[in-house]
């Protein structure tokens, strides 16, 4: 089978606060509007107007799938993402202690552990997110941009530090 | 589910708190939010109850639809009698709070009493408890909410607070969430401050189902696209609500040195352009932010870039800010407007209520009406920025003999002030008009007349009669959802037709309250966006509840004549300068001095403007004199209030 590498790209500068990728997490997976299921949440700083989206990141060398002591995280390839077995998970919140991005949730409701499943395809957080803080591209793809804006950036500067020169000579 | 959501009852003397679920037979009938709150606030306060005494009931609500998929379901709204107007007092606000209220397992308030300390009320899933607020009181808006965080530990808590204008009992006082969200007209801030109540803080874990989730998605996802595809929506998300004035500035429909123009020439430092440029400087091109699960996103976000208070972070301005400080008074610097609204949002003042109110002193100083020992020798000209800013400080903590005037309202001063002072208001019902013009456009000032909270906008203006739609366009929309075959017309100057249009759009902005969410995603900006014919799957999908758009229609009615019913128990009258559906004589008196060909020369030709008035009480079920008729009651079914249903 072919294995799929489209991952789920944050750009937190984009991100309006809004929180419906929460909610429609919450109800695609749990049929309730309620952000305490949700598995991805927005981190805010609002005395400075920051924003920050938190999911995720599906790591090659995960720490949780490493650190399960009862194997029930695994990678899945047709997917590009890491999964729970919860039929083989014991609740103990390892993985949840040991991710580095706090996106292992831990769902007080239900007493499970829960991260993003990518909604088997079809991230819905990146599908109504109108402003794009949250897509769902291409792995090989996703620092592209960020080199395009880089280069854009650079080539600024340099078409001044020119102009500068001219002006000086 | 949305229906499991419970009403609280919670007095503030006593410290009893009675919880109960909201029956069916109540949802069918007002469906929740605004038109719940307005029942409630019927039967729970007495004929002539004292604004600022312990048995006004305040009352806090999110809509049917809060926190479910009907996109942008985050309004909050509160109730109470106005110390401002001495009749309905109710304003509406965005952010997160009624979301979390709603996780919290609750959708209504209803407050009565008064803490015999600073208080506040914490809820958390389901349980409720009133908490000392010492450490609280006296601190700004956002800084009394992260206090609260700190306190509880909890930085995932909402709060709903008062700031300094609200402790003060400054009657225009605003209630406030997040650092800009404001419930900001009829002064529901004094109302907590005078219960002595400076916060209601929610955190909530409980799900509120979604009967039909997979499809409620979708219909969602539909139902933003067809918000976000309208051109209105997306500058709105580039600009905010500051292109709102702009366009109107630009052919002459902003009142300006309080209501001497009607445009305020030389604004380019103010413009929506100049504001979104300081936006981008300040906090980058990506600068707007949304309410609760908001595609449009007309927040702005900025840092005030000179001037005293340079490097302060705030949001907004919104367009009101614009009128209030900068055309209202005369001023022409986005810094002023900027500031102005820092000012307003940190004190927790209703910054349209402050600017006109700046204004019109400012006119009465300018006419000889005040004099400079009255305003500590401040110059209170048009266009003293300075001044402006220092007014502002001056009435939420009533500092010198004017400030502690003006903190009492539009009416009360007047009476303080004196001689012809009264002329000069640009009031209805003791609450002041927003910064628009209405003289060249008799619909919206018929709307500003006949609202049922003063001199404002959101309770029935029907902003797409400036578009100049065909009448065929027209037609489609005001014929939906029950038939109207009277005439419409496309000139916005004109008389006829605008009562229906009036009567229409009241009911639509009743509905939207009613359901919880924002006017930005219906008939109000844009001609294509959502209303009746889409809130019924809306509504089903969401919350099970089946309602056809006629229905809901009905429902807004009903919930429309309740606050009517309301104003005429507290002595309203059609023609009462101070408590009637009238404008300030200069609306008749005084022609439009600027803008475009057709506005200049303008004003509401009294007789037409009277014609109009019957029209539209002829639609609502009113006799002449404003009076809901019986055979009315009898179809609204609210031929008994109160009938203590809850």
């Amino acid at each position: 089978m072919q294995s799929n590498s489209k991952v789920l790209l944050i750009n937190h500068e984009k991100c309006t606060g809004c929180r419906l990728c929460e909610q429609v997490c919450a109800v695609r997976h749990h049929g309730s509007s309620n952000p305490a299921r949700s598995r991805i949440r927005v981190m805010k700083w609002e005395m400075e107007g920051l924003y920050v989206p938190v999911s995720c990141q599906q790591c090659q060398d995960a720490p949780c799938l490493n650190g399960c002591p009862v194997g029930a995280i695994s990678r899945n390839e047709e997917l590009n993402r890491v999964e729970v077995n919860y039929d083989v998970c014991i609740g103990c919140r390892t993985c949840v202690s040991v991710c580095p991005f706090g996106a292992m949730h831990y769902n007080a409701i239900d007493g499970q552990v829960a991260k993003c499943d990518l909604c088997d395809g079809d991230p819905q957080c990146a599908r109504f997110c109108d402003i794009k803080a949250i897509e769902y591209t291409d792995g090989g793809d996703v620092s592209i941009e960020k080199k395009r804006a880089a280069a854009l950036r650079l080539s600024t500067v340099k078409k001044q530090a020119t102009v500068l020169e001219q002006h000086t000579a | 589910m949305a229906l499991d959501r419970k009403i609280a009852y919670i007095n503030l003397t006593t410290g009893d708190i009675e919880i109960k679920p909201i029956p069916m037979e109540v949802r069918k009938k007002f469906l929740g939010g605004r038109g719940l709150d307005a029942y409630l606030l019927y039967n729970h306060t007495k004929k002539g109850c004292d604004p600022l005494g312990p048995d006004n009931a305040l009352i806090i609500s999110g809509g049917i639809l809060c926190a479910t998929l009907a996109s942008a379901t985050a309004r909050t709204h509160v109730m109470a009698k106005s110390p401002l107007t001495g009749l309905l007092g109710s304003c509406n606000m965005g952010g997160f709070f009624s979301p979390e209220m709603a996780w919290a397992g609750f959708h209504h308030l209803v407050i009565k009493g008064k803490a015999k300390k600073p208080s506040y009320i914490y809820i958390n899933n389901g349980k409720i408890e009133i908490r000392d607020a010492a450490n609280i009181w006296g601190k700004t808006v956002t800084d009394a909410q992260w206090a609260i965080h700190d306190e509880l530990n909890d930085k995932e808590v909402k709060s709903l607070v008062i700031g300094p204008a609200g402790e003060n009992l400054v009657a225009f006082a605003n209630v406030m969430t997040g650092v800009k969200n404001a419930g900001g007209r009829t002064g529901m801030g004094a109302v907590m401050g005078s219960k002595n109540l400076k916060a209601v803080s929610c955190r909530g874990t409980m799900d509120v189902k979604i009967t039909h989730p997979v499809e409620a998605l979708e219909y969602n996802k539909k139902f933003i696209e067809q918000i976000t595809g309208a051109k209105v929506s997306q500058t709105q998300g580039t600009l905010g609500t500051p292109f709102i004035w702009g366009a109107t500035n630009s052919w002459g429909g902003v009142r300006t040195e309080n209501f001497r123009y009607n445009q305020l020439e030389y604004a380019d430092d103010i413009e929506p352009e100049r504001i979104d440029e300081i936006a981008t400087e300040t906090m980058g091109p990506y600068h707007m932010a949304g309410c609760f699960g908001c595609q449009v996103h007309c927040r702005a976000q900025y840092k005030i870039p000179s001037g005293k208070y340079k490097g302060k972070y705030d949001e907004g301005p919104e367009y009101t800010s614009q009128g209030a400080f900068g055309a209202e008074v005369g001023c022409r610097s986005a810094e002023t407007v900027l500031a102005g609204n820092h000012l307003v949002d940190q004190l927790g003042m209703d910054n349209l209520e402050t600017g006109s109110i700046i204004s019109w002193a400012m006119e009465c100083f300018e006419e000889g009406l005040i004099t400079k020992d009255q305003t500590d020798g401040i110059d209170l000209r048009f266009g003293n920025d300075e001044a402006v800013l220092e007014m502002i400080e001056r009435i939420c903590y009533r500092k010198g003999w004017l400030g502690d005037v003006l903190a009492k309202g539009g009416i009360p001063a007047s009476k303080d002030i004196g001689k012809n002072s009264f002329d000069y208001l640009i009031q209805v019902k003791g609450m002041n008009n927003l910064h628009s013009d209405e003289r060249a456009t008799p619909a919206l000032a018929l709307n500003i007349a006949t609202s049922s909270r003063g001199s404002d906008h959101l309770r029935s203006r029907p902003a797409i009669d400036l578009y100049h739609l065909p009448e065929k366009v027209l037609r489609k929309i005001y014929s939906t959802p029950v038939p109207y075959d009277g005439p419409l017309s496309s000139e916005h100057t004109e008389y006829i037709g605008k009562p229906w249009q009036v009567f229409w759009q009241e009911n639509c902005y009743m509905a939207v309250d009613s359901l919880g969410i924002c006017k930005y995603h219906t008939t109000f900006l844009g001609a294509t966006l959502p209303n009746f014919e889409n809130w019924p799957k809306v509504l089903y999908l969401n919350t099970g509840i089946e309602m056809t758009p006629e229905e809901i229609w009905q429902v807004a009615r009903r919930n429309n004549m309740i606050e009517r019913m309301f104003n005429l128990r507290e002595g309203a009258t059609r023609n009462d300068p101070e408590k009637g559906d009238v404008l300030n004589h200069r609306y008749h008196d005084e022609p439009c001095k600027r803008g475009a060909i057709d506005v200049i020369g303008r004003y509401i030709i009294k007789e037409k403007f009277d014609k109009m008035v019957d029209e539209f009480y002829e639609h609502k079920g009113l006799d002449k004199n404003g009076i809901p008729k019986k055979s009315t009651l009898k179809e609204l079914g609210l031929e008994n209030e109160p009938s203590h249903l809850l």
